[in-house]
Formats: structure tokens, sequence, C-alpha cells
């Protein structure tokens, strides 16, 4: 520990702090547009200047370290101060000069009311200007769909390049020029190809970066926030839900280290516009093989009369890949009192039983455990498109060096390197013998990730238990370290597990269900599965995708910030989404749905409000009542999975692992309804649409 | 005035042989050997003594530099880099020695690279310089041919040395940016700390140095350091290599003694001023980066040329590059230009440099018509301090010094052409008025 002393304020901070981490530490208040913690330091900007009594230059304070300052020669602590005219004269002047050649068009700038410039001149700026020659005029640069340059706005902080550089991988943006011509391109004005590259808009501490679709929609005073959970993808990433009246404008991240950091994906962010097209907002009902609005009232007749004669097993219910645990707690208590035991959440046929143990089907060594493990193994995953924020932190501890990764699936660029070691089942059995299995034995905190594409096959139980004793021969589950982990893609995934949404005693899968074995199907948002002709479907969900377009009933529901939910993320970390919105129309919580419906059909559940559906979820089930607390899976279940390899699963056949995401841009029913994403998706495809000469 | 026994660039103007054999006869490569035998610390030691100051521009102490490398080695190689980029306007002493004598510079390549543990040396060489580039390598190539370089020369010390050819940016010339622009990337200055010295080309330790330090080095290590100190004034020792520019009768090199008053400079190598001493207006001893000396009794024509002298009437040494102005010269014009030099050789790093270079030249421009304010002045002033020390590195100070040098000593010349814009204003009618920009 090194002694200083900020503003006549005596503190003790470690030799590794930063001037400006030091300063901070001590209560001072530091200005800055380069520096940001999560990048490479650039010191570019100047605004952090300080004194440090006893060097005749102000210094940069993000750029030196504590332990970079020369000791005084009678060993008293250092000075540093932070709010001497000296200080304060140096920052006006960087002021100045940023604003010289920055437009003075904040009344139509949408980072107005959240600019770090107009904030920090509010401080170190002067009313009136000094500099009488014309502004530098840029032109706008195209990098994507998503984002809105206004490159006359860019101060040059070059946030964005550090981002794109080192956080998302892709190294597509750019400095060209020198001096006050430099400009920040993509250097032949493509789009920039990263699933985060959206985050540059936050990070961009003027309006020279903002989001392309939220343009001139609203201004960041006039919109109620409301903090969240995402859902696009099995991570859970920390969300700030913007709202305007009853319309969701934007999504923004927050922090959570344990998660996101600070980073969403593109799909968490612009998924917004999805929200409102194709909503269901009344109920429907098919007619002489047309769907036609109807009343709750009307629905609940059809169902209640349809349901009627059939015996309880012969119902059957699905539950999406979005639904909150609450609702799918309704909906397993309603099929358990309409005697049915055909429940299922695997809308993909994963093959994860929570009969296996919760370690069998969690990212067991978490997503901040990403940065201690020294070594790492990839099956049948593509991180990249399942979590791109996931993806991130791997990219991370791997920029950290001493990671060795490997391979085993499609090939794909991840943003790191690894090797390459095969693609299908066989090579996973063969691992032992490889010169990979060295590294991973010799490794300390080995992780070994199992994508939900490698169990969503129909040998997903061999590769599942292959997985497991790859993970107990190459020392990845011991005292203290657990890595063996599932990255799942569906946010209700773990959520459908702990509250055992899966086939009760001789009840029927949800492949078995859509093919036809039951007479009454519910699918609670569950778009991903073809359901075959026979059935009578009962659609509950927000918009009119593929459940809906097949259903005889359409319940409309609610989207995920349309209601307060629990979610359970890949690692098992319980997370309450809260409700920014309300659902649209005569749009319902699915809760509510589930229980007025139940009324109707003369089984009552229990409930009157989501409290007291959560007090007797949470009696059931102890470990959804801990919110941002992950109830760790017992790793001994792993060693028997392992060791009843063959009695599980069978063998595996020789067909490629493969990553269940195809298109990170459709993966689920909100981003396929979205505009902007099929544009991206177009984009990342190639597709590219020329008008007809 | 230096005598010839003295000169260390026998070979300055080229009249004799550059290659190997002429440079063995002028007492190149004689005893490297023996000079390398001496030992690390005894090389050190002898440069420090002798006061052999950078002749780069910042005249910092080279043998305080080579001390600052790594004693021990941490399995990181160590780098030599000479900073031969030579790209301030008036300066013109590296190339005379890489084309001329360009043994000097590989021999003292050989012993700065022991002295410091390092095996490997670059040479970085500015873009425009063509067939300098070409001499050097030509030079390096008998070098290694007669064993001199390479793995298991005869000197014993394993040493290769690469030329690398720059692209012809200023900035490159700044040592962190050299050494950015070396590995491949954009020359733009790194921040220090850390120092070169700990994490240099390749994170690895590195000291950059200029051509001519170098290349006196292994004179001074034959004839003693005593001989060296001996030069030129306390703190201010050896000779020096002057680039006389601009309205003398004669422009040269010339290598003279460090400490030289700037009159006998001239006068003696120059054939003088233009017109006579009295004719002259101005002078810029360091290149354009340095302040300018103004005509004077208690200026230019006291003027000492040495790191301390310079200073003393607030310019400094820089790399000798005098450039002389007589009296027909439009100083505001003359800064002007230099001021857009150095807008156009800005980073664009960081903030103040790179939006206060084009403002400062901009109003220079202005003012060079008389289209400005007086209170234009004193803000042109401000702005020049809000960029000097606020900077990464050492570019805004240099951009600053000229115009603060020129408001300094020329502000009477300033407000009369003003005045005398401001005069015509009316009667001329076409020209604009001063324009102010609306709040």
């Amino acid at each position: 520990m090194t002694k200083l002393i900020v503003d006549g304020k005596e503190i003790d901070v470690p030799p590794e702090y930063t001037l400006l981490q030091a300063c901070e530490a001590a209560g001072a208040e530091i200005p800055r547009f380069c520096f940001h913690e999560r990048l490479s330091i650039a010191g570019n900007c100047r605004m952090c200047l300080i004194e440090v009594v006893g060097l005749p230059k102000p210094q940069a304070s993000c750029a030196v370290g504590v332990r970079d300052l020369m000791p005084n020669k009678d060993g008293s602590p250092k000075v540093l101060n932070t709010k001497t005219p000296m200080v304060k004269k140096a920052r006006e002047g960087v002021m100045e000069f940023l604003l010289i050649n920055h437009p003075l068009d904040c009344p139509i700038c949408d980072q107005a009311g959240e600019c770090d410039l107009q904030d920090q001149s509010m401080a170190y700026g002067v009313d009136a200007s000094r500099y009488a020659e014309n502004k530098r005029a840029v032109e706008d640069k195209y990098i994507g769909p998503l984002v809105k340059t206004v490159m006359t706005r860019c101060i040059h902080c070059t946030r964005c390049i550090r981002f794109s550089t080192e956080v998302a991988g892709v190294p597509e943006l750019g400095a060209i020029g020198r001096g006050e011509d430099m400009e920040i391109t993509t250097y032949l004005e493509h789009a920039m190809t990263s699933e985060l590259q959206s985050n540059v808009i936050d990070l961009c501490p003027v309006g020279a970066l903002t989001s392309k679709p939220y343009a001139f929609t609203a201004r960041p005073w006039e919109l109620g926030k409301t903090q969240s959970i995402d859902v696009m993808d099995a991570v859970g990433s920390a969300i700030r839900i913007d709202t305007r009246g009853r319309e969701v404008m934007r999504i923004l991240p927050r922090t959570n280290d344990e998660v996101n950091e600070e980073w969403i994906s593109d799909k968490t962010r612009h998924v917004v516009d999805g929200l409102r097209t194709q909503r269901l907002d009344q109920p429907y009902v098919r007619m002489n093989g047309r769907l036609a609005p109807a009343t709750w009232k009307e629905a609940f007749a059809v169902i209640a009369n349809r349901l009627r004669p059939v015996d309880g097993a012969k119902v059957g219910a699905i539950a999406g890949d979005l639904a909150g645990a609450e609702e799918m707690y309704a909906l397993k208590d309603l099929m358990g009192r309409l005697g049915s035991a055909n429940i299922d959440a695997r809308q993909d046929g994963a093959a994860i039983d929570p009969a296996w143990g919760r370690a069998s089907y969690l990212f067991n060594a978490t997503i901040a455990g990403i940065e201690q493990a020294d070594a790492l193994l990839i099956i049948g995953s593509n991180p990249r498109r399942e979590a791109a924020v996931l993806n991130a932190r791997i990219r991370k501890r791997w920029r950290q060096g001493n990671f060795p990764i490997a391979l085993i699936g499609e090939k794909a660029d991840l943003t790191y390197s690894y090797d390459y070691l095969g693609a299908g089942a066989e090579t996973l059995a063969g691992l032992s013998s490889s010169k990979f299995a060295e590294t991973l034995k010799s490794a300390e905190r080995p992780l070994i990730l199992v994508g939900a594409g490698a169990l969503a096959r129909p040998d997903g139980a061999a590769i599942l238990s292959l997985a497991a004793k790859a993970a107990r021969d190459l020392g990845a589950v011991k005292d203290g370290w657990n890595g063996f982990s599932v990255l799942h893609s569906a946010a209700s995934r773990v959520a459908a597990l702990d509250l055992g949404l899966t086939p009760g005693k001789g009840g029927k899968t949800a492949a078995q269900m859509a093919q036809g074995g039951v007479d009454v199907l519910f699918l609670l948002g569950a778009d991903e599965i073809e359901v075959k002709d026979g059935p009578f479907v009962v659609y509950i969900g927000t918009h009119g995708d593929r459940g809906a377009h097949r259903a005889d009933v359409i319940l409309p529901g609610a989207a995920y910030p349309e209601k307060s939910a629990i979610y359970v993320n890949t690692e098992g970390r319980v997370q309450l989404a809260n409700r920014a919105a309300f659902p649209p129309g005569d749009a319902r919580e699915d809760w509510a749905i589930l229980r007025a419906l139940s009324d109707q059909l003369g089984c009552t559940l229990p409930y009157d409000s989501l409290n007291a559906l959560r007090q007797l979820m949470f009696a059931a089930h102890p470990h959804l009542a801990r919110i941002d607390q992950i109830a760790a899976g017992d790793a001994a279940d792993l060693g028997k999975l392992a060791q009843n390899l063959g009695s599980i699963g069978g063998n595996a056949d020789k067909a490629p692992l493969r990553s269940g995401v195809t298109d990170f841009y459709f993966t689920n029913p909100i981003a396929r309804a979205s505009a902007i994403m099929a544009e991206c998706s177009a984009l990342a495809h190639a597709v590219h649409k020329t008008a007809a000469e | 005035m230096l005598a010839d026994k003295d000169r260390i660039f026998k070979n300055l103007y080229g009249l004799h042989d550059w290659g190997l054999k002429g440079a063995r006869a002028r007492g190149s490569w004689d005893g490297t050997k023996a000079i390398l035998a001496r030992g690390r610390d005894a090389i050190i030691e002898d440069v420090k003594a002798s006061g052999l100051r950078g002749r780069g521009g910042a005249g910092f102490p080279t043998g305080l530099k080579w001390s600052f490398m790594p004693k021990k080695p941490d399995g990181r190689p160590h780098y030599l880099v000479i900073n031969a980029d030579e790209s301030e306007p008036g300066t013109c002493k590296d190339r005379e020695i890489m084309r001329h004598d360009p043994h000097l510079l590989v021999e003292g390549c050989l012993i700065a690279g022991f002295a410091m543990g390092a095996n490997t040396g670059y040479i970085y060489v500015r873009g425009e310089f063509i067939r300098e580039r070409e001499r050097l390598q030509a030079a390096i190539d008998q070098a290694y041919e007669a064993k001199l370089l390479g793995k298991g020369n005869v000197h014993g010390w394993d040493f290769d040395l690469y030329v690398h050819h720059g692209a012809g940016a200023y900035i490159c010339g700044e040592e962190t940016a050299l050494l950015e622009s070396l590995e491949g990337k954009k020359g733009q200055p790194r921040l220090k700390p850390p120092f070169p010295a700990n994490v240099g080309l390749y994170g690895c330790p590195t000291t950059v140095n200029n051509v001519e330090s170098v290349a006196v080095v292994p004179d001074i290590l034959r004839r003693g350091a005593a001989w060296f100190a001996g030069i030129g004034r306390a703190n201010n020792t050896g000779t020096k290599l002057f680039c006389i520019s601009g309205h003398v009768e004669k422009p040269c090199n010339v290598e003279e003694a460090m400490g030289i008053p700037l009159r006998e400079l001239l006068e003696k190598h120059a054939g003088g001023v233009r017109g006579g001493w009295d004719n002259l207006l101005a002078v810029i001893p360091g290149g354009s980066s340095m302040p300018l000396v103004p005509a004077g009794a208690d200026q230019a024509d006291t003027l000492l040329m040495d790191f301390d002298g310079c200073r003393d009437k607030k310019s400094a040494l820089g790399t000798a590059a005098v450039i002389v102005m007589d009296k027909s010269t439009d100083i505001i014009r003359a800064m002007a230009r230099i001021s857009y030099f150095y807008k156009h050789e800005s980073c664009g790093q960081c903030t103040p440099c790179r939006e206060g270079m084009g403002w400062m030249w901009r109003v220079l421009t202005r003012m060079a018509e008389g289209r400005a304010q007086k209170r234009e002045i004193d803000m042109l002033m401000q702005v020049t301090q809000q960029i000097e020390g606020h900077t990464i590195c050492a570019f805004g100070d240099g951009a600053a010094w000229p115009v603060q040098g020129l408001l300094r000593h020329f502000r009477p010349e300033i407000e009369r052409r003003i005045d005398e814009y401001t005069r015509n204003a009316d009667a001329q009618g076409a020209r604009d008025p001063i324009p102010v920009a609306a709040e």
C-alpha cells in the first residue's frame, strides 16, 4: 500500500492503482472521456489532468500508476491536487479545444441529456467561444444498420476503436488520417460484423455514435427507467428498459460484473421494435379453419368444451424459451390438476433431465468463473452466436494469455484462436488420448463448455455423459472448482428444469406431443417446435409466430418487459425481471391467463395474485427465492452421470456436433418480429437486395 | 574555432571514400575490440564522463540514458534503436552522416549495443531518405562482410543491425511513436511511463538514440572522455554538427565546438548574414520547433550555441539547425508556415495538439494579413499555453514554442499589421470586416 495525500486527505492505496483510481478512492471526481474501466488506457483526451506536487506539468491521471510516482526525497507521501487553479485551468483548456470543433447541435442530438461532453462542459466550459474560424466538418460514415454516425461530433477518444478491437474481437473500426483530419471509420464503410457492436453507442461519450433505430424517437429525460433482465439468451444480462408511456423505447445494459459486465448483445438492445409488431392483443378462436377474434370468455368456453371429454393423459403442455418461472409453475400445476404427466420445456429435445442432478445442466463454472479458468474445451457450441456476451468473457480471459482453447464441433470465427480437435462424438470419446487432454489435465481449473446444440439430438444423452466423463477424467471437477458447464440458449430452460417441466411418469416428451401424441396441447409461448395436424392447440403467447399460426385458440400473453417474472440463467443464477410496460390490448400476464383458465376448467389454481403464486413456488423450490444468487449443483451427480455412461445415454452416433443457434438474429418470436433483426440477419448472411432495373 | 584534429566527422562533405576502406583510413573500426573489452560499465562511465548530451533535440545525457537499461537480463532481449527519422525543418546533419560517414554510425551502434546488452539494433530511417538508406545499408553490408557485425564477428559481441524505412511522418521521430511505427502500427506516441528502457520495442528494454549521438561515441572512447569533455563549456561539451540555412551567404553543415557564439559561427562558416550582421532579423537556433531569437545586443548578438546558451535566450539548441532570417523576412508568415507544418504533422491522438494546431495556424494566417483583433494576440498566447505541457509527447510543446517566440518578440509587428489592415479595410470596401463567430 502506498500513502498519498489527495486534496489534503491522506489515503492508502495499492500501488497498482492509477492516479485516477487513487483520486476517486479519496472521493475526488475526475472528469474523463477516453478512459473506461474495461478498455485499455489511451490517455488521449487529456481531461483527467491533475497536479502532482513536484512535477512541473499536470499529469494525465488515468495513465499514471501510483507505483510510477517517484517518492519524495524526505519520504513524505506524494501530494496530488485535483482542485487547484492549475488543474482547473488545464482542464478548461482541454475542454475549450474539444469544443472548438464540436458542433453546437445539442438540440438535434440524440445524446443530449446523457452526454459526457455536455455534462463536463457545465463544469469546465465557458459560455462564449473564442474560436472565430470555421468549424471542422466530417462526413458521416456508414458502419452498419445499428449504429448511426454523426462524425462531426466525434472527439476522437477512440473508445469505440478499443472496444471493437479488444472486447468484441473484430478490429473493424479504426482511425485514418492525421491530426485534425483524423477520422473514425470502418475503412471501407462496411457494416461492423460483431454481435456486440452496439455497445459503442453507450461507450461514445458524445453523440457521434448513436442508436440508429432509436434515432429521434425520445429524449432521455422523458423516459421511465426500469431495471430488468434480458431473455434473448440464457445469460440473463442485466438491462434497463426505458419506456415512454406504455411503449418500450429502448433497452440499455446495466452493470453486473457477475454476468454481463456492462455489455449486451445487439439482439438484446435492438429487439425493441419486435415488441410492437406482430403482437397478439386479443384472443382468437379458429372457426371454419380461420382464426377469428373472440372475447376471453368465448375463448375459455371453447377450450373448456374441447377439454371436457378428453382424458388427462391425452392433454399436454409445452413451455417456450421465453417463459418465466411463475407461469411455468402455474402450467405444471394446471397439468397436474388435469391429471396429465405430459409436460415439457425442451422444445429442441435436449437430453437433459433434472433427475441427473442440477450440476448436469448448469454452467457450473459460472460466467465470472471463466476468468479463473486456465484451459477451455468447447463441445458442440458456438458461444459467439449462442451467448455473445459470454463469448466476450471468454475472449477477455483469452487476451490475458495462457488460456489454451480447443473446440469439438463446427469451425467458426469465435474472435479467439483455438485448436480444432474434430467434428463429432468420436473425437469426444477419444479425447483422453489427444494432446489437448494433457493440457486440460495439467490445468488447474479446466473448463468444459457443452453447448445446448450438442445435447439436442437423439444421442444427446450419450454426448452429455461423454462430456461428463471427460470432465471427470480430465480433472475439471475437483474441490473448489466445477468446470463442467452447459451453455443453454433458452432463457427459460434452467428454471423449467428446476421446476421439473419434464415428462412425469408415463408422460410424453415435447416431440411426442408435437407428433400428435396428445389430443389437446397447450403451448406456453412455444414457437420453436412444429405441431403436426391433429391435436387441438391452445397457444398462450405474445407474437403471431409459428405457434400462433398452428393454434386453434390464441390467448394473448405478456412479453418479458410487460411482466414481473423470475428467470434462472445458464449458471443457475435466479434473477428477477421487472415490469416496465403493460401488455397491449386485451393481453394479460401469462400466469393470470392460466389462473383464469383453470377456473373455467373446474380446477382452480390456489392463488389470486403473483405474490401468492410465488409463495407457493418458493415453498416448493426454495432456491428460487434467493434472487441474484446461485444454488450450486452437486458435483457428485456428474460422477454418477459419467459412470452410468451407456445405461443413460446409449451410444453416440457419428453425426457432427452443431450449434443450436443457426441465426443469431432469429432465435425467438420477438426477434423474428423485429425488422431490425431481419436487416441484421440479411447483412450477416450477405443477402443484398437490389432494386429491379 | 574547432581544430581539424578534433573533428569527428572527417568526411562530412563526402570528399573522400565513404566505404569501409576509407572509414578505416580515417580511424573507424580501430581497436573496437579493445573498447568492448573494457566492459559495459566502463563504456557507460566513459560516455557519462565525456558529458555527451543527446543530439536529437532534448539534450538528455547519453551515458545516463544508457545506464537506465536493466543491468541483469530478465529473459527479454534488449534493443538498440537509432532514430534516423530526421524530419525537423532546417535539420540535415544525420543525412550527411548516413551518406558520407556511415561507418561512424555502424560502429557506434555496435558499441552502444554492447554497452546496453543489446544484440539487435534497428535504424529507423526517414521515409524520404532513399539514397541515404541505400548508402547505410551498403555500409552495413560491408561491415557484415568484414565480420565486423553479425553473429560470431571479430569483436566477440553478436550484433545484428537492421535498417528500417519509415513512411515519412514527422511524428515518427518521437521515440515512442518511432517504436510503434517500427512494430508496424500507426505512428502515435505512447504514454510514458513506462519508459522505453523498461518497456520499449515489442515490450522489451529499448534505448532510442539519435544518429549523431551514437556516431560520436567511438571517437570519444578512442580518444578519451577527457578530450571530448575538454571541448566546449561545462555541461555543454564536445563538438556538434550545425546546420546553417536561410539568409546567409553560404548555407552549410559544419562541425564546430559547442558554445561557439552565433555570430562567429555564421561569419566563419556561412559567410555571414546576407547583407551584413545588422541585416539580421531573427534566428531560430535549433530547428523549427524552437522559439526564435531576435537580433539585438542581448539576444542574437550574444547567443552562445549550446544547450545552456540557448536556454538563456528562452530558446533551445534542439538539433542545432540554425535558421537565419534577415530583414526581408515576413516573420509572421514564416511562423504561420511553421504552424501549418505542425498542424499537418500532428498525429491527432490527444486533444490539445489535435485541435490546437489548426487553431494556431488559422489565427496566425489571419495575423499575417493583419485580419485579426489585437486581443487575439493574447488569446493566441493562451492557446499556446493550453497546448504546452498538456500533451502526451513533446510535439505539442515544439509546436507551441515557435508561436510563443513570435508573440514574445514581434508583438509590435503584429499590431502594426493589424492597424494597417484595419485602416485600409473600409477604403478597399471589398475586404471583409474582421469576422466574429455568432454567439
